[in-house]
């Protein structure tokens, strides 16, 4: 996804990716209420069934409280104070990826992920969200052939607006949390993916997330629909500028599989993660959940994820398909004023279910790093079997890691295995790579490397690397 | 004693070096000088300050030198970093090999390797050129090239954990290497596998330290110098033959050399 060019580049700066695009927009004022939510339906021109959701959605979530269970603290959010709908001014119809604003070509090249036809990436189909607006989808035509739908959220509304009511909120319904529901109501846009029966998808899709302004906070919402005997490898990439205020990201990701399908789905998150005081970065309030409906069926979650400055997010599965499969696959970085509360949900409901958890945490600086994830077995899930690995490292002596695993079982005849450790790069380790003439920070790098190699192996080649170079660039300085 | 080697400029020197860690002194004034193609035995009892000594020149920052000096190829090297000294050839084989988890051991050599030849200005090998480098050296050691693929050490037997460091030895091909009881925990195979391999990389611009508390390593590899430690001094310095009295009166036969240097 990212040539090694760029991957060099990143390495040499702190944070790359923290420029602002001067475009003009068009943004909504401040605040929220039932006429902020009719106000972006109207924008969107959705059906009335839409907008239901959403009124549903925020008289729901006027009604929740904001979860304070997990191990995070922060300023509170002034839910008046953000803007909710801000998109790049463009022209009203635009019928090739080359007629898009240069400016917007421009910053999404800058990211690594040239959209037009000449410089598009040739094995990857990208859509691109800018703020809370999707630019640009590549391949869509060649994806058509194949019956494979790659839009944005807002397109699949207007064309294929059966899938839409069909599935959407059929995962995360509504008043799932706090973040969800506001996430039902005011959500703009996003990436929609459907894969019809049978159907391999020919290349990996990928969706690129990109906050420009300060003040507008983010709410996207994935849907991934495959068919029967169908598969896809899905990825998904987020920055943002730097600004010394918090920028809200709440985002729902929503993934269904048939009997027999597999969705893959890799998360490289690196929004920007606030200064070395904790001044700015983006609060990270995700609902990701997939449902394995069909028999056979199978959604692997992996992530890496080493920005923000608050992490909250735990991909889920629904296991309800017999004998269907659940991964989760994750390395939490945090490092300076990080907080990170992530992990997730294995719930299994049908017979011969079964999951596999692997969580790798490092925490460095004063950042805290946390585990949370819950094991239940339902009292229908005969003969299902979950194993759990949670490691953490350490780097330095300021820095915490936690694990909070839930386990809940109403089956007897099921299985949960759960293993924990806790390691700290030793002074030992340290000089044995040094005394071979491995310069100190390429050490850590290494070991860090080596500490998480069971998830990087489970992603993407180039989003190993990637994630690899990722690793070593944030804690640069963070050790001795 | 005086061989023509010492014509030659010392490899490394250690002049009356004074350390201490956390306060507590362990080194009181060790001096040991050497030549390019000597080989020298440390003997000692445990806690005699022999592995310290070792780490020290390694540059381990645990240790604090309060007073004296260590000179490799003439230059005073208390404010390098362990990787400058390691690039430099200063080879330390550890008594207990660390394990590293996760780390590919072929990666690590590649990376250690490449390292001492940019120190040297030789061109940095690739995977491929790598592969065909480290297999020819897996020889010198009898080792199977399955260990390339494990992590660091990890899993590794004693012998195979020793007979890795005479592999990093060889592919770093420095000028002065330190073994620390590379010959502890090896059975009598090993230790000639062990023992060949150190002599097949040493020549006659490599310096030798063997840490040793056994003939036997010496029996294999004769040294030309032996010094006998004891309480962060070396209190007795011969030739060979020192070694093999040590062996038949034990370390109790030394007392009476500290003794006398008090």
């Amino acid at each position: 996804m990212v040539s090694e060019n760029l991957v060099k580049n990143v390495v040499s700066e702190p944070y790359k990716y923290g420029f602002v695009t001067d475009i003009e927009t068009e943004k909504i004022s401040k605040g929220l209420s039932e006429d902020t939510i009719r106000l972006i339906s109207a924008k969107k021109e959705e059906p009335e069934y839409l907008l239901k959701f959403r009124l549903n959605a925020f008289k729901k979530w006027q009604k929740m409280k904001e979860p304070n269970w997990a191990d995070i603290g922060y300023k509170d959010i002034d839910y008046q104070d953000i803007i909710y709908y801000s998109a790049p001014k463009q022209k009203e119809k635009i019928s090739s990826l080359d007629e898009v604003d240069p400016k917007l070509l421009e910053t999404f090249d800058k990211l690594g992920i040239p959209l037009t036809e000449q410089k598009k990436l040739t094995n990857v189909a990208v859509d691109a969200v800018f703020d809370s607006v999707s630019i640009a989808t590549t391949f869509r035509k060649e994806l058509a052939e194949y019956g494979v739908i790659f839009c944005s959220i807002s397109e699949a509304v207007k064309d294929h607006s059966h899938l839409i009511e069909k599935y959407l909120g059929s995962v995360v319904p509504a008043n799932d949390n706090y973040f969800a529901a506001l996430n039902s109501a005011v959500f703009s846009d996003g990436s929609f993916v459907y894969i019809p029966k049978g159907v391999k998808c020919p290349m990996d899709l990928s969706s690129y997330f990109r906050i420009n302004s300060g003040d507008s906070g983010q709410f996207e919402r994935t849907l991934i629909i495959a068919e029967e005997s169908s598969s896809v490898s899905y990825l998904e990439g987020c920055t943002a500028p730097m600004f010394d205020t918090n920028t809200l990201h709440a985002a729902v990701v929503e993934l269904i599989a048939l009997d027999d399908a597999a969705i893959k789905y890799s998360t490289v998150q690196n929004w920007y993660a606030g200064d070395e005081e904790g001044i700015g970065g983006i609060f990270n309030f995700v609902t990701k959940r997939g449902k394995c409906l069909g028999k056979r069926s199978k959604i692997s979650w992996s992530q890496v994820e080493t920005g923000s400055a608050i992490t909250w997010k735990y991909p889920s599965c629904l296991l309800l398909g017999e004998e269907s499969v659940g991964e989760f696959y994750s390395v939490a970085l945090t490092n300076n004023l990080q907080q990170a509360d992530t992990g997730t949900k294995m719930i299994h409901i049908g017979p011969k279910t079964k999951s596999t958890i692997v969580s790798k945490g490092i925490s460095a600086g004063n950042s805290v790093n946390s585990y949370r994830g819950l094991v239940k077995m339902g009292s229908k899930a005969v003969g299902s079997r979950n194993y759990s690995q949670c490691d953490s490292m350490l780097i330095g002596d300021q820095a915490a890691a936690n694990t909070f695993p839930y386990i809940q079982s109403q089956q007897p005849n099921s299985e949960i295995e759960h293993e924990a450790s806790t390691c700290r790069i030793s002074e030992d380790q340290l000089f044995y790579l040094q005394s071979r003439g491995i310069e100190f920070e390429e050490a850590v790098s290494m070991m860090v490397s080596g500490f998480c190699r069971d998830v990087f192996n489970q992603l993407p080649m180039e989003f190993a690397a990637e994630a690899d170079k990722l690793l070593s660039l944030k804690l640069e300085g963070s050790v001795g | 004693m005086q061989s023509k080697k010492k014509e030659l400029n010392p490899i490394l020197e250690v002049n009356n070096l004074f350390a201490s860690t956390e306060d507590l002194p362990i080194l009181k004034g060790v001096t040991i000088s050497v030549h390019p193609g000597e080989i020298h035995a440390i003997m000692g009892r445990n806690g005699c300050g022999k592995s310290t000594l070792s780490k020290i020149i390694a540059g381990h920052p645990s240790y604090t030198i309060t007073k004296g000096e260590i000179k490799f190829s003439g230059q005073d090297i208390q404010s390098l970093e362990p990787e400058k000294r390691a690039q430099s050839g200063i080879f330390l084989g550890f008594q207990y090999p660390i394990e590293i988890p996760g780390v590919s051991n072929l990666e690590f050599l590649r990376v250690a390797t490449n390292a001492r030849r940019k120190f040297l200005k030789k061109e940095e090998l690739d995977t491929f050129d790598f592969e065909d480098l480290v297999k020819e050296k897996l020889d010198l050691v009898k080792m199977d090239s399955a260990f390339l693929s494990r992590s660091i050490n990890q899993g590794f037997s004693g012998g195979e954990k020793k007979r890795n460091e005479i592999l990093q030895m060889a592919l770093l091909e420095p000028k002065i290497a330190i073994l620390d009881e590379t010959d502890s925990g090896l059975d009598i195979d090993a230790l000639r596998i062990v023992a060949s391999g150190i002599k097949k990389i040493s020549n006659h611009e490599t310096g030798i330290i063997l840490i040793t508390h056994y003939q036997r390593l010496l029996d294999e590899i004769k040294p030309d110098y032996v010094h006998v430690m004891a309480d962060g001094q070396i209190i007795k310095t011969g030739e060979s033959d020192l070694a093999l009295e040590l062996e038949k009166h034990g370390y109790e036969w030394t007392d009476n050399f500290s003794k006398q240097y008090r």
